[in-house]
């Protein structure tokens, strides 16, 4: 708390060395918009910090001039010269109070409300200004931190960087002409400080999300005790790493939003409950790493915001003519909670409301080269995205090599690498694309050398796969040459024309001095998938295959795959959601099938049966039969609006569509029907029957216990639907059997004793249970009767 | 005062480049080609511990690229990306006769995008090169 009190301390000395001037000039002109807005933000942001930081006498002084200043900003109030004065007295005590803060003097018993009663509107003028005129400069303590230019950082990191290069080469050198042992002794020391030196002279620059969000936590819960609401917070991202300048420059925008969400777009647990939420409401920041930007997220499931008021108050205020108001469409709506003097707050509280603070928000994320975009539901939720760049980043790194040259991919995407020769992966051309199956997970391959303009590597070159993660869990591999090493690269961003290359993320140095090339991998899938658009429609004007039709508008249940990706199903294939323990599962017949209900289903979502006690099942209905689909959980259910793009190959996906702008996989339900040959046609019930034929009393009492649970329907001789029975036991001994047999029903023969009945003989032994069940399932065994 | 301009040969021709757009004459030894960029990005460059994009200034004009083995090359920084341009010949920094004029003729169609007008120097006239313009290269008319 120290740290942020002395960031606030010196914020506002800065902030006041930046206003004096506008002081000045503002009492000269109390008519001057402009600077009476950048002295109303300047009190509103000290009201919002002493806020935070429980500094009553600031607070009270910054929430009196705020109030006064806003009666003028809204024209019921002029601004005369006994105002201003009143104003200037104020902030010199704010001023007086912060420096007594840092010296850690007591903030002395000074009287503040004779300061704010000046600012009454019929107060007598003179006198005020020169109660505030007696302040002596106090003598500042000594400060354990210091603020330096950002611009000396960098030419401290560009020093740093050159010295680096003249260290390798100077490397280089020493190892080509042979120095004797005290001068490598002495180039190892010097080395190491430099390696030192740049550790440290990175670490100036670069700091953790984390950072920035460490004070959200108390932040919340002290907004949400002051409002009288319940909100739990949910934070995510926290090590993405941002340039320092990077982070103070968000973590104003940041304050004021999350007071605005609170304030404004949470309600209280009464309201929250009459619209059918829960009490708590929730406020999820969270940040993100993507391509050269960093993304981050403030979403409330509040009130959202009212459009239809917000225009009316822009029209009646005159921020935006009437007719040009008509025509907005509904983001852009949102988006005027961005202008200057505009907030739907019925009320104005302590915290927030006036309109200050979005404005100034977007003003500090676009100095920045950031954007910052609004999307609200009315009634459901606020989310603010900003999008930031990613200026100077550190970024731990992996170079690889294609076609001779040397190209960086961030770690934080790769999944893991694997050589392509090795026993666990399999690689295939399905027609024309590259597919590898590894460990049994299924990925598309690209290959770098074909990314870049050059040819496929032979078939059967020892290529390297970078298995490498995308946003939303999708999965790709990346085909390299070579791998070289893993570095730690400070990436800057591309020109433009290196940029429209639409490969990369930046460039880089490597710490041989060469420049490099940073692959942004989102960007590489993207032109990955854009390929195999435009070779789809050569393929299907031939074909005109009905799979490629687009599924626009269609239904679906978006779902965690157990391998951690995100796919969807049709939802009217799906009949319900199910739970099964894992030993329910079984590897039966050459596949995983579960038993649910006393019936066996085909078991697709896994190749081995998880290793968790219990597995969530999506149960998948053509009408007749059923398929059980492991799963992770369900996480939404969505309809189709983009068109999908169908797989290159029939198989378990039927295609790719974008969900929230991430690329799903759409399963293929007819596939995988059409794929369980073992689903007997007619059999509603979808477990194989088995037929028992005979009198002895072992079938009864010993056998079909041991078929039934082994997920079979066991029939008797006479009873509905025996004739149709895929399977027969019969017993070896047993004579009276043949007549009754269906003719197309696998026969199984047990025999009562252990050793066969003669040499062509193919009954089982009745005790031999394994057989028999493999019997039943699998190619018939023993040779058809005739 | 007239305007300092930088003599350079590019594309058989010798031409002016505005002083103040240049940072600096380097010679360029090593270049890691960018693949999948146009056709008049050469590849990239290190400068001490920065990274410049290489431009091949007679395919920037929609000349054949030049790819021979000039290093000589003009450091200049556009919109805060610095830009090595590789020319054939660096040869003075002079001061211009007078202040550039516009041209009063119809320039070859390639160098007509780059033409910033024209400026004597050293009793000769010369074409005055738009850097920004340079660096844009041939794509940047289509879009």
């Amino acid at each position: 708390m120290d740290d942020l009190l002395n960031e606030f301390i010196a914020e506002t000395r800065e902030m006041l060395e930046a206003l004096s001037g506008g002081l000045v000039a503002w009492e000269a002109a109390p008519d001057d918009r402009a600077r009476l807005d950048e002295i109303f933000r300047f009190v509103h942001t000290v009201k919002g910090n002493s806020g935070f930081f429980d500094l009553p006498r600031i607070k009270a002084l910054s929430h009196a001039a705020e109030d006064a200043l806003a009666a003028v900003r809204d024209g019921k109030r002029r601004p005369d010269h006994a105002l201003v004065s009143a104003v200037l007295a104020i902030i010199d005590r704010i001023s007086e109070l912060a420096e007594q803060l840092e010296t850690g003097e007591s903030a002395g018993s000074e009287d503040d409300t004779s300061l704010i009663e000046a600012l009454a509107e019929q107060a007598p003028g003179p006198e005020t200004r020169a109660a505030a005129g007696t302040s002596v400069p106090v003598a500042r303590g000594a400060s354990r931190t210091i603020r330096l230019p950002v611009e000396l950082l960098d030419r401290m990191m560009s020093g740093v960087s050159d010295l680096v290069l003249a260290r390798n080469e100077l490397a280089r050198q020493l190892r080509e002409t042979g120095a004797g042992g005290d001068v490598s002794a002495c180039f190892e020391r010097v080395s190491g400080s430099i390696a030192d030196l740049r550790d440290a002279v990175t670490r100036t620059r670069m700091q953790r999300v984390d950072n920035l969000f460490a004070p959200l936590p108390r932040m919340v819960r002290d907004l949400a005790a002051e409002t009288h609401k319940q909100v739990s917070l949910v934070v995510d991202g926290g090590d993405v790493e941002l340039d320092r300048e990077m982070i103070e420059m968000l973590r104003d925008p940041l304050t004021h939003i999350i007071r605005n969400a609170i304030d404004h777009g949470i309600e209280p647990p009464d309201d929250r409950q009459a619209s059918g939420k829960k009490p708590a409401g929730t406020l999820a920041v969270c940040a993100r790493q993507a391509g050269n930007q960093i993304l981050i997220e403030i979403r409330d499931d509040g009130r959202g915001i009212d459009c239809e008021k917000l225009v009316a108050k822009a029209v009646s205020s005159g921020v935006m003519r009437a007719d040009r108001a008509a025509r907005l469409r509904t983001e852009e709506q949102a988006a005027l909670i961005f202008e200057p003097g505009l907030s739907t707050a019925a009320t104005v509280t302590s915290l927030s409301g006036r309109g200050v603070g979005m404005d100034v928000v977007r003003a500090n994320i676009e100095r920045v080269g950031g954007l910052i975009d609004v999307a609200s539901a009315l009634g459901e939720g606020t989310t603010l995205t900003l999008r930031v760049p990613l200026t100077l980043t550190i970024i731990p790194a992996l170079t690889v090599g294609a076609a001779g040259q040397a190209f960086a991919i961030p770690r934080s995407a790769i999944e893991e690498i694997v050589r392509a020769r090795s026993q666990a992966v399999r690689m295939e051309t399905v027609g024309g694309a590259a597919i590898a199956t590894i460990r049994g997970r299924r990925t598309p391959v690209l290959f770098l050398r074909q990314l870049i303009g050059g040819d496929a590597p032979d078939e059967g070159a020892d290529q390297t796969l970078i298995v490498l993660k995308l946003a939303g869990g999708r999965i790709y591999a990346l085909a390299v040459d070579e791998v070289h090493d893993h570095e730690e690269l400070v990436v800057k961003p591309a020109s433009p024309a290196i940029m429209t290359a639409g490969l990369y993320a930046g460039t880089t140095l490597a710490d041989n001095g060469r420049p490099l090339l940073l692959l942004d991998p989102s960007a590489l899938a993207a032109r990955a998938i854009l390929s195999l658009d435009e070779e789809e429609k050569e393929e299907s004007s031939g074909a005109g295959e009905a799979r490629g039709a687009t599924a626009r508008g269609l239904e679906t249940l978006l779902f965690r795959t157990l391998d951690g990706g995100r796919r969807m199903v049709a939802l009217g294939a799906v009949e319900r959601i199910d739970e099964a323990e894992a030993r329910q599962i079984a590897c039966t017949a050459g596949r995983l099938r579960v038993t649910l209900d006393d019936r066996i289903l085909p078991l697709e979502g896994c190749e081995t049966i998880p290793d968790t006690p219990k597995v969530k099942l999506l149960r998948l209905t053509d009408g007749r039969s059923e398929i059980a689909y492991a799963l992770d959980e369900v996480l939404d259910i969505v309809t189709l609006s983009a068109p999908m793009r169908p797989a290159k190959q029939a198989g378990p996906v039927a295609g790719v569509a974008l969900v929230n702008s991430e690329q799903v996989e759409l399963l293929d339900v007819h596939w995988l029907f059409a794929h369980r040959h073992d689903i007997a046609a007619g059999d509603a019930a979808g477990a194989p029957v088995c037929l028992l034929v005979g009198a002895d009393p072992f079938l009864d009492t010993i056998l079909r216990p041991v078929i039934e649970s082994a997920g079979y329907r066991v029939l008797r001789e006479g009873d509905a639907g025996a004739e149709a029975a895929a399977t027969v036991i019969g017993l070896a001994e047993d004579s009276a059997t043949a007549p009754l047999l269906p003719a197309s029903a696998r026969i199984v023969r047990l025999r009562a004793r252990p050793e066969p009945l003669g040499a062509d003989d193919d009954s089982i032994h009745r005790y031999d249970r394994d057989a028999i069940l493999k019997a039943l399932a699998g190619p018939a065994r023993g040779r058809r009767r005739k | 005062m007239a305007e300092l301009l930088l003599i350079v040969r590019l594309a058989g021709e010798r031409v002016a480049l505005p002083a103040s757009d240049v940072e600096s004459v380097v010679e360029i030894d090593h270049v890691v080609p960018a693949p999948g960029t146009p056709l008049h990005v050469a590849g990239l460059a290190a400068l001490r511990s920065r990274v410049l994009t290489v431009i091949d200034c007679p395919a920037a004009l929609g000349f054949a690229p030049g790819g021979a083995p000039h290093r000589d090359a003009v450091v200049a920084v556009i919109d805060g990306h610095p830009y090595a341009l590789m020319v054939e010949n660096v040869e003075d920094v002079v001061e211009g006769d007078a202040d550039p004029v516009p041209l009063p003729v119809r320039t070859a169609p390639l160098w007509r995008r780059v033409a910033k007008g024209m400026v004597a120097a050293g009793g000769e006239l010369l074409l005055l090169i738009d850097v920004p313009a340079l660096v844009a290269g041939p794509a940047s008319e289509a879009a």
